[in-house]
């Protein structure tokens, strides 16, 4: 099955883990992904913010770029933010004349036009669980999972707004069916659905972490081993801001937030260098451990030079 | 004070509306298709399932109201949109399909132009993660988030180093920024629509 396939800015770096799992997953699922041409940022949820018509022409351009390709109608995207951009843009642009008018022109000026409907903008795991299947998912399993506790996280933007339905925008069950297929136990997560904050780390902190914290909670309570999630965003803000929030409430949780694609991979019997594991800040290396998997080397801690406490720095006497 | 009536006024041409648009006119007009905010009927849904609605000086559901009666500077200088995680549990959830997220955006741009938003970090971090974006065709995190840190939050800077330490030894950020091959194309799209949206502007 051959798709056109749009990484986003998240994969390129910081989620490099995330592209390196899918494209290993990739190969034995039979998947063959041709990455869009000179391709840009969507724009997240900043560009919106402050320009309504060039928001809509960066991303259009994205499917401009994406409709050159002959004959790939449909995208796999694995970043969550990029996917719902380039849905809704599509959609709005079939349904707001004068909107599709503006932006048009903006597209001639970059010698580039779009017919809305030309390309459709399909989320990795609406791809993995509809068209590769779950009993073909299931005849690759090597390695099942067997006696890992998961929490599925959907986050918001695959399932809730309406612009692609694939899933339950309430309570969404794809994931949890797939960490299943894989030999994993998985918990009812109530919190499966809820917002990881997105930006609000960086705007309100006091906003930011309370809304990990719930999730990074929740996910404890019912014991699970690591928190399993299909966008980037959400990685980033429940993995590299979970020390952050351990401090601002005084706690002291150690959850792994792991993606889909690197527990497949293992449940394929892959090696976990080749899956990215060791980028996280939340060692996945007990995780592995219960199921008898090698973890990659750990790279060298960071020295400590700073002390974690907030007074001033005085002399101290030896500490013997 | 505005009489509701059904159906929305976005798609009638500005130019031919002669007397000035009400505040609740003008916002149903910079939202993307039809964002049927004159159907609310004040049922407070979206703000029970906000999950920051706690931070927001009023719930979607006041701000809808406020809408409706006129008080553009009050709505303008909220920090309701800006609380807003674009989580879309109240979209969904709207028993008259209120696309409310699609409101918030509008709000947030009305509020930029308006200048009545007086907490600069919101506007500030999209304004500098889209500067990235428009010179390079790409989002830069390590410039965004030291820019950012540095000029809104230096002391803060100290707690968010071993966070950014952490991202530089697990290879997680890049040290440049990187540049798209049609830069010059994409410049040329920004500018032209960023003059569009001005020249429509209703």
């Amino acid at each position: 099955m051959k798709y056109s396939f749009f990484p986003g800015c998240s994969l390129e770096r910081n989620a490099a883990a995330y592209l390196q799992s899918t494209l290993a997953i990739a190969k034995p699922l039979d998947l063959d992904f041709q990455e869009v041409e000179d391709w840009n940022c969507c724009g997240a949820t900043e560009y919106i913010s402050l320009n309504k018509t060039a928001a809509f022409a960066l991303i259009a351009r994205n499917l401009a770029q994406a409709a050159k390709a002959d004959g790939l109608k449909e995208m796999a995207v694995p970043c969550s933010a990029c996917y719902l951009n380039l849905r809704k843009v599509d959609k709005y642009l079939g349904e707001d004349a004068r909107l599709y008018k503006n932006v048009s022109t903006a597209l001639a000026a970059g010698g580039l036009s779009y017919q809305p409907g030309s390309v459709t903008a399909r989320h990795l795991l609406d791809i993995v669980i509809n068209d590769v299947g779950y009993s073909a998912i299931q005849a690759k399993v090597t390695k099942p999972l067997k006696g890992l506790r998961l929490a599925p996280y959907y986050g918001c933007f695959i399932v809730r707004p309406g612009f692609g339905e694939w899933d339950s925008q309430e309570y969404p069950t794809s994931l949890d069916r797939l960490l299943k297929v894989l030999g994993a136990e998985v918990i009812d997560f109530p919190m499966k659905a809820h917002c990881c904050g997105g930006h609000m780390t960086q705007v309100s902190e006091a906003t930011g972490m309370e809304m990990i914290r719930r999730l990074i909670k929740g996910a404890v309570d019912y014991r699970a081993d690591a928190i399993v999630t299909v966008c980037p965003m959400c990685q980033m803000n429940l993995d590299a801001f979970q020390p952050n929030m351990n401090r601002f409430f005084r706690t002291s949780y150690q959850m792994p937030i792991l993606y889909f694609t690197q527990m497949m991979g293992i449940a394929f019997g892959m090696d976990a260098a080749a899956l990215g594991f060791g980028s996280e800040f939340i060692s996945a290396r007990p995780v592995l451990a219960k199921i008898g998997v090698e973890a990659p080397p750990e790279q060298p801690a960071p020295k400590k030079s700073r002390r974690d406490d907030k007074s001033l720095p005085m002399p101290k006497m030896g500490e013997q | 004070m505005t009489i509701l009536t059904v159906g929305s006024s976005h798609a009638a041409s500005p130019q031919a509306v002669s007397k000035p648009l009400t505040f609740l006119e003008e916002v149903e007009a910079a939202t993307p298709g039809n964002s049927r905010l004159s159907m609310c009927i004040q049922c407070g849904t979206c703000g029970g399932s906000c999950p920051s609605a706690a931070d927001m000086d009023h719930t979607p559901r006041q701000i809808f109201a406020m809408i409706r009666a006129g008080l553009r500077d009050e709505v303008l200088s909220s920090n309701t949109p800006w609380f807003c995680v674009s989580c879309y549990y109240c979209t969904v959830r709207c028993p008259q399909e209120i696309h409310i997220t699609d409101i918030m955006y509008t709000l947030k741009r009305l509020s930029v132009q308006a200048r009545k938003y007086d907490d600069s970090r919101a506007p500030d971090f999209s304004r500098q993660f889209i500067t990235w974006v428009e010179n390079y065709g790409r989002a830069y995190e390590l410039g965004l988030m030291s820019l950012f840190i540095l000029r809104h939050n230096p002391f803060g800077a100290i707690r968010m180093a071993p966070m950014g330490m952490g991202m530089v030894t697990k290879g997680r950020l890049d040290f440049t920024p990187k540049s798209i091959k049609g830069i010059d194309g994409l410049k040329a799209i920004l500018a032209k629509a960023k003059e569009l949206e001005v020249s429509n502007e209703v």
